[in-house]
């Protein structure tokens, strides 16, 4: 079967004083429509070059991503980002952030009253429509986010892609925006592609988790298929025997093959195994 | 239930109290220091100013300042009097030159009397604004232009970094003979002093302008850059969109510092090249000699003062009525 969203091939090289710095090499994923893609791995192990290269945020050395037939040159908005810090234009409220976007993506194709709908409707699809005319600085950060989640949803990307979109919240909080987005993509079936540090949070929400080895020239060590049935619910998986062991597989991908040593002054180095074991010893 | 009123009132008096108190906390901080701070100025100055003998008698002290504010004022009545009666006088005179001769094309000149303190206020503020006007006319769009584009700030780093450090006072002989050579008309709009004055300040505006506005585009937060790329938005869109705003907080404090630095320069070009405005009146003051002429130089420099702090309180008002960004610290 031909894949909606592939990744072929991609190395990418950073130009350094110090020289080219390989940060990717052959990374390779096929992707299907409707799919949920996390990726998951150690800080620098190039997870969000990845995302920006298909965001087209970043051009790939080597390799390419096509969509739909078509090869990703250029940042658009059928591939939104999410970004981590949800960077909505401070100068903007929630719903004029949301309007940059829709009348940029739809002023040919809709009416003013259709585009005025259709922000009304996204940020009533993240709870935000009870704050949609505050400024960023007057909402808390998991509102924020989800004005920025709203901001992407309404452009009807092909591909929705989030880099880390939780990453700066509170436990509390991010459990229930998880919640929040697992409802969203019932309804709306997108295909996303989202970075992530959190091992449950990649387990509730994902249907394959991608888990990338350690840089440099760091590519896909294993993909894990989650098949969990879905809607899923925290409170329920967490005694669940399946979702215990795909949790313990990604975790034990993470923190023994691809374990991450902190050295003393701060600066990490990536030891495979054997080099572990002979410290050990 | 009574004892529960008296309760809520008792509690209500002892909070409008505590109200009060802050209330007057917070007069005493902010009104009573700088009254005190000025009380204290006045009695250093009024005693330093007694203990200063010069050839013109002694140094004007506050009292001697405070009178000449009184007598400015008075001479600058004295002379729009003066003005009135000259325009009454005019229009009389040739009224009844059109009774006699239907035919008669009346003439009509204006007053040319001394100009006063006030009159010299009024040009140096017109001079300064349009001055100011033009530099962000020209240096805010350069600004832009120059922060979007690394190769643009390449090529014009060295030489804004070259006129920047050069006082416009220097530029002040050769904009005099330019403007006298190029600006030739047989009915000018406007003074060749007032281009004069007008370019000087210009120059001084645009370094600090464009250098703030350059670096505030530069800086922009690159995930904002980011969100403009995925929406694909045009380049004149971008700018308004999210380059202007984002650096509004930078080119104001470019804007704040051009003005600051266009008053100072404006009085020293006034002086030296006897443009009409402030500086004149203070040059022409010291030429004067008189035993008032120290105190009324004093008056204009208080005067300067003031309105400098003025210009910049208001820069200050509109920035915060523009900025999105009210947690940067308004000082």
């Amino acid at each position: 079967m031909k894949s909606f969203l592939e990744i072929s091939h991609i190395d990418m090289v950073f130009e350094t004083p110090k020289g080219p710095f390989t940060a990717l090499k052959s990374v390779d994923l096929k992707i299907n429509k409707g799919e949920f893609i996390s990726l998951i791995g150690h800080s620098g192990c190039g997870k969000s070059t990845v995302l920006n290269i298909v965001a087209g945020l970043l051009k790939a050395t080597m390799g390419g991503v096509i969509i739909n037939d078509k090869e990703v040159t250029t940042p658009g908005p059928e591939r939104a980002v999410v970004f981590q810090n949800h960077s909505l234009l401070p100068w903007l409220t929630a719903y004029q952030n949301v309007e940059l976007a829709v009348k940029q993506v739809f002023h040919k194709t809709k009416s003013k009253a259709e585009i005025r709908d259709w922000i009304e409707h996204n940020l009533k699809l993240v709870h935000m429509d009870h704050a949609m005319h505050k400024r960023p600085d007057e909402i808390s950060g998991g509102m924020k986010q989800r004005v920025g989640i709203a901001r992407a949803l309404s452009m009807q990307p092909e591909v929705l892609l989030m880099d880390e979109p939780f990453g700066a919240l509170d436990a509390l909080t991010r459990a229930h925006m998880q919640d929040s987005l697992m409802e969203i993509q019932d309804e709306l079936k997108n295909t996303v592609i989202m970075i992530t540090h959190d091992v449950d949070e990649a387990v509730l929400l994902s249907d394959r988790i991608v888990m990338m080895t350690n840089g440099p020239a760091a590519t896909i060590g294993e993909i894990q298929e989650v098949n969990l049935a879905r809607p899923r619910n925290r409170v329920a998986l967490s005694n669940d025997p399946e979702y215990n062991e795909i949790r313990s597989n990604v975790l034990t991908f993470l923190y023994e093959k691809q374990r991450k040593i902190e050295t003393i002054t701060g600066k990490q180095s990536t030891l495979d195994e054997t080099e572990i074991k002979e410290q050990i010893a | 239930m009574n004892t529960l009123m008296d309760k809520i009132t008792f509690n209500g008096t002892e909070s409008t109290k505590l109200v009060v108190i802050n209330l007057l906390k917070h007069v005493s901080q902010s009104i009573a220091l700088p009254i005190l701070g000025i009380l204290v100025f006045l009695a250093l100055w009024s005693t330093a100013a007694n203990n200063i003998d010069t050839s013109l008698g002694k140094f004007p002290g506050p009292g001697a300042v405070a009178e000449q504010v009184v007598n400015l004022y008075q001479e600058h009545r004295a002379e729009r009097i003066k003005a009135e009666k000259f325009y009454q006088r005019q229009e009389e005179r040739n009224a009844k030159r059109l009774a006699q001769d239907p035919n008669y094309q009346p003439k009509i000149r204006p007053y040319t009397g001394k100009e006063t303190f006030w009159d010299q206020i009024i040009t140096s503020l017109i001079t300064v604004m349009s001055g100011f006007l033009l530099a962000a006319i020209i240096a805010i769009p350069l600004g832009i232009a120059v922060g979007l584009s690394r190769s643009l700030n390449t090529a014009i780093n060295p030489i804004i970094q070259i006129f920047k450090p050069v006082s416009p006072l220097a530029w002040l002989p050769l904009v005099t003979m330019v403007v006298s050579a190029l600006y030739v008309s047989d009915d000018p709009m406007f003074a060749k002093s007032f281009v004069n004055s007008l370019i000087t300040v210009t120059l001084c505006c645009l370094w600090p302008m464009v250098i703030n506005t350059s670096i505030g585009v530069s800086s922009i937060d690159e995930d904002w850059v980011n969100v403009s790329k995925v929406l694909q938005l045009p380049a004149l869109k971008h700018i308004q969109k999210i380059v202007l705003p984002a650096s509004i907080p930078a080119i104001f404090t470019g804007m704040r510092l051009s003005l600051g630095i266009a008053w100072m320069v404006l009085i020293a070009a006034e002086m030296l090249a006897q443009n009409p405005g402030l500086g004149k009146f203070v040059w022409d003051e010291f030429q004067n000699g008189s035993s008032q002429s120290l105190s009324r130089i004093m008056t204009a420099v208080l005067v300067i003062g003031l309105i400098g702090f003025l210009l910049d309180r208001s820069m200050l008002s509109i920035q915060s009525l523009l900025s999105w960004n009210k947690q940067t610290d308004l000082r």
